[in-house]
């Protein structure tokens, strides 16, 4: 097969698009065998052989095949490129993408891949498309043939290489061919300039390539390869350490978002409120029901779902936090205990309500195109969704910071917590103050939730997994203290990411634990203490 | 400082009111009726599973009702809602069979809620069917295990990613929630992974608390892991909510199934349903039934459960099916027996044989087990298992694993003159006792 896949691409690479009718009809020849083969081994043996043929058209009947896209008609076993519309499935030309109506599910048969026939296709489609006019395919496809390498590639890759204009593909490219050297009988010196490219391309990929290369050489390549590895691991290492900061950071902006609200309402106001992470769930489900009307109504507007639902999210949990505030803790001001059963209560009231409505299981909220995916910083691949929730949550945090240290609100809010009947003599309506900020606080919760539905459930469980953590935290921080939460959230998600690669993330948690513990042992007031009069109330 | 005690009365008061308004109380039942316990959690954080099992042992009773009931006689499902909460399921059982008087009872899905009513069902001797996989090293009297021991489902699952189609994976990440079932199973599999000559460093095992939602250290690790040179494939014992972010994860690492594939034991379709399955096509699952499942019987089965549950977008799952099977069982042998006295009617279940959704029959075992197909699927787009894998005969339930030094010596089987859950053929005594 590899020598059929290199004689192909040399046929593509060299041969102009001078496509004949006889081919096509050869190819089409081939993939009507789709419609008799048995088994994964018998569709692989069609695959092979429709690589083989070496025409860039069979890209379509491949990447279909691989999408589980391709169909068999049960009438006439012809075979079709299909396209799932609800009930029915529209069918079109495996070769030339015609459209040729519709067919109901029934009366089609999909033909079955599995993983091993979709790496299959893939290494046909990364042969084939070494020479496509779009740069990302180019990139795509030597990533892959870099992933199998293969002696038979050396001559396609040279041919490529020789053509390719872009310095960052050719840069892959060349790399493509080292791994390929490196599989076949070309001469040690050869190999040796091939284990120091692919050497200097330093990421996990290189060692495990480089790890079978040592397994079964000669002795200078096996030493070669062997110092490649180390020094490549060497740079990993100290990757790994940026790696467990950045991901440390990652958790520290998740328990920040999730905390900020409660350090809030439980920070200023002292309110231990145990429904906070039902008004986190509340504002993942607003995102939920946000985005089903988008994909009824207007799904062009999909990438702007989650602009959408924050402030309808800030809203509604602002709401809920006010109704509970004027009809349950107004009562209950300083009676912690009670305050504390009263909001539990709450929960679960609300989690019951929400399972009734919205049903017991998970829902599912979409990650815009914007928050999927990675991109990588040297050998770190920061993932989209937790750097826009990192951002997200500095942005929140520095909002209400100016809300609190700005705003005339701000200013009552603060002069309440310091000392409500001085503030009350000033004539500042106390009860409305305690209103808005146990709204603010909800509502900030809200906005959290719109966030962690990219990452977490959104189910009525939501909230039960951070409101542990958000107490830790506010704690931990410091009552009463913004910067506490912050500087808390971002140390508590350091330590434990430090820890969870050597004692595990369940041993990891009780050492955090036991950590806190001792602090507040310490430190009864947390990080940053408040001071004033707050602290006697 | 404000408020007073009244209105606190008054709010909590309203509270109890709101919850005892939402959970489902049990039906007022005349004397002419066969009643039926359902025992699934429908608060707190098991609802997300157990509720759809409640819904579909009330369509099984409903059809059989249409069918003219059981003996002569109309059934009638007595539900009741243990919450999540352990001791709560012992204290629910007991209410369903001394207080309500139950010739059955359909419930649990947690192992650690079945090992709590077990004490239940063998002292007020009723039957419990338990439709869920489990670790095995277990079988009692008074309980019918109709989901998958671990011979029926992780070792052909991990038999599969060995084998050519599989991708010939040499390289294993054992990843699990930290609990007994991945405990045990995991235990299982590294002793049959080592007794097929992998070795120790190509094992990795890694466990993560309950709902644990921040898996990016574990999923570069898995990463790393993978990066030696040699296939590698994830075993997945990871349980419920923790499921989404991790497959999110993955995702977003880049982690495709073609490289890593992650075979999963406690993913099924309703799991899906929170998830965009886009990234995912291709990782695996290891179950005895799919919706996907081309069958007429489960044509028929799927359309029943739109129709009583009202919403065609609702998935089918393999508990549900395990419920299905277990049910016409325990049916068939009432009508053995000629009475639903629980001890004849265990007697009369063994042998039993009713048909399953997959095209076959599934017979119930001495063993208290079921022998029930294996199915390999992959996940697709539209959240659906293509099967690109099944055992050619049924698989029987092996409740005591032979990879266990603990429990390679034990057997089950409760016919007379045996009569035993536990015996051990190396002593020839009864009270053998397994890994738990």
């Amino acid at each position: 097969m590899t020598f059929i896949r290199a004689g192909l691409t040399l046929l593509f690479l060299l041969a102009t698009l001078s496509s004949s009718g006889a081919a096509e009809a050869d190819l089409r020849g081939i993939i009507a065998k789709f419609a008799a083969a048995k088994g994964f081994s018998e569709i692989g043996a069609v695959v092979h052989e429709l690589a083989a043929a070496g025409d860039p058209a069979v890209e379509r009947p491949l990447a279909a095949l691989a999408d589980g896209n391709l169909y068999v008609r049960k009438a006439d076993s012809l075979v079709f490129v299909g396209k799932e519309a609800g009930e029915s499935v529209q069918l079109s030309d495996p070769l030339s993408g015609e459209a040729l109506g519709e067919a109901a599910k029934d009366d089609i048969t999909k033909i079955k891949v599995n993983n091993t026939l979709r790496r299959v296709i893939r290494d046909a489609l990364g042969t084939l498309t070494l020479g496509a006019k779009d740069p990302a395919v180019r990139i795509a496809a030597a990533d892959t043939m870099f992933k199998t390498p293969d002696a038979a590639n050396i001559g396609p890759l040279d041919a490529a290489i020789a053509s390719e204009t872009v310095a960052s593909v050719k840069a892959l490219l060349e790399q493509a061919r080292a791994a390929s050297v490196l599989v076949s009988d070309r001469p040690d010196g050869e190999k040796l300039t091939a284990i120091a490219l692919i050497g200097a391309r330093g990421d996990r990929d290189a060692v495990s390539l480089l790890t079978s290369v040592e397994a079964n050489s000669t002795d200078a390549v096996r030493q070669a390869a062997t110092a490649a590895i180390a020094n490549i691991n060497s740079t990993l290492a100290f990757w790994d350490a940026g790696q467990n900061i950045w991901y440390g950071i990652s958790l520290g902006s998740v328990l920040l978002l999730a905390a900020i609200g409660l350090a809030i309402t439980f920070g200023v106001m002292g309110v231990i409120n145990m429904a906070h992470g039902e008004m986190v769930m509340l504002g993942a489900y607003t995102t939920f029901v946000v985005q089903q009307v988008i994909r009824t109504s207007f799904p062009d507007l999909f990438d702007w779902s989650l602009v959408i639902a924050l402030p309808l999210a800030f809203l509604v949990a602002a709401l809920v936090g006010l109704v509970i505030e004027r009809g349950v803790i107004r009562f209950l001001y300083g009676r912690p205990l009670e305050t504390l059963l009263a909001t539990w209560g709450v929960s679960l009231i609300l989690q019951q309500a929400v399972r009734s409505i919205f049903g017991p299981t998970n829902q599912e909220v979409g990650n815009p195109s914007w928050m999927s995916g990675s991109f990588n910083v040297g050998q770190l691949a920061i993932t989209w969704n937790r750097l826009w929730i990192l951002v997200f949550a500095l942005a929140v945090f520095g909002i209400l910071l100016y809300v609190m240290k700005r705003t005339p609100w701000g200013l009552q809010m603060r002069a309440v917590t310091a000392n409500r009947r001085m503030a009350a003599s000033m004539g500042i309506r106390t009860p409305w103050v305690d209103a808005l900020t146990f709204a603010l606080g909800s509502g900030i919760a809200g906005i959290a939730g719109v966030a962690l539905s990219q990452i977490d459930n959104v189910s009525p469980n939501l909230g039960r997994g951070y409101i542990i953590d958000s107490f830790m935290v506010v704690v931990f921080g410091g009552v009463g203290n913004l910067w506490g939460t912050l500087v808390g959230a971002f140390s508590l998600g350091i330590v434990n990411k430090f820890l969870e690669p050597y004692a595990g993330a369940v041993l990891g948690k009780i050492v955090v634990l036991v950590l806190i513990i001792l602090f507040i042992q310490k430190r009864p007031r947390g990080l940053f203490a408040l001071k004033g009069r707050a602290v006697e109330a | 400082m404000r408020g007073n005690f009244s209105t606190i009365t008054k709010m909590f008061s309203a509270g109890v009111v709101a919850a005892g308004l939402l959970t489902s109380a049990p039906v007022k039942a005349a004397d002419d009726t066969i009643k039926v316990g359902i025992l699934h959690s429908l608060s707190g954080t098991m609802a997300i599973s157990e509720t759809t099992l409640k819904d579909a042992m009330l369509m099984l009773i409903d059809e059989q009702n249409a069918k003219g009931g059981l003996l002569g006689k109309k059934l009638e499902a007595v539900v009741v809602d243990p919450a999540s909460n352990w001791p709560l399921f012992a204290e629910k059982a007991r209410e369903l069979i001394s207080k309500d008087k139950v010739a059955a009872v359909f419930g649990c899905w947690t192992s650690v809620s079945r090992k709590s009513v077990l004490p239940v069902f063998s002292e007020l001797d009723n039957i419990l069917f338990y439709p869920v996989q489990y670790e095995g090293e277990e079988s009692e009297r008074n309980v019918f295990y109709t989901g998958a021991a671990p011979n029926q489902q992780a070792i052909p699952a991990v038999d599969y990613l060995m084998s050519e189609d599989g991708g010939s994976v040499k390289r294993w990440v054992l990843e699990g929630t930290d609990y007994v079932y991945p405990r045990t199973t995991n235990k299982i599999l590294e002793a049959y992974l080592k007794a097929k000559g992998v070795a120790a460093e190509d094992i990795m095992v890694n466990y993560t608390p309950f709902g644990f939602s921040d898996w990016q250290t574990e999923v570069s690790a898995i990463k790393k892991f993978g990066s030696a040179g040699k296939k590698t494939a994830v075993v997945s014992t990871v349980n419920g909510d923790a499921n989404v972010p991790f497959y999110k994860e993955l995702g977003n690492q880049g982690i495709k199934a073609e490289d890593i594939p992650v075979m999963a034991f406690s993913v099924g379709e309703e799991e899906l349903a929170g998830l965009d399955t886009a990234p995912l096509v291709g990782h695996l699952a290891a179950w005895n039934y799919f919706e996907s499942v081309d069958t007429p019987e489960n044509k028929k089965f799927i359309a029943d459960w739109h129709k009583f549950i009202k919403n065609d977008k609702r998935t089918t799952n393999d508990p549900m099916e395990a419920h299905y099977i277990g049910f016409n069982m325990w049916v068939k042998a009432v009508e053995k027996a000629g009475t639903t006295d629980p001890d004849k009617v265990i007697d009369a279940m063994i042998g039993v044989s009713v048909p399953n959704l997959t095209g076959g029959y599934s017979t119930m075992m001495p063993n208290h087990h079921i022998t029930k197909p294996v199915l390999i699927g992959e996940i697709q787009a539209d959240g659906q298992f293509e099967t690109v894998s099944r055992t050619p005969g049924l698989v029987m339930g092996d409740e005591w694993s032979d990879y266990l030094p603990d429990s390679k010596d034990l057997i089950s089987d409760w016919r007379a003159p045996l009569s035993c859950g536990n015996f051990n053929v190396a002593t020839g005594k009864c009270g053998g006792k397994g890994t738990n």
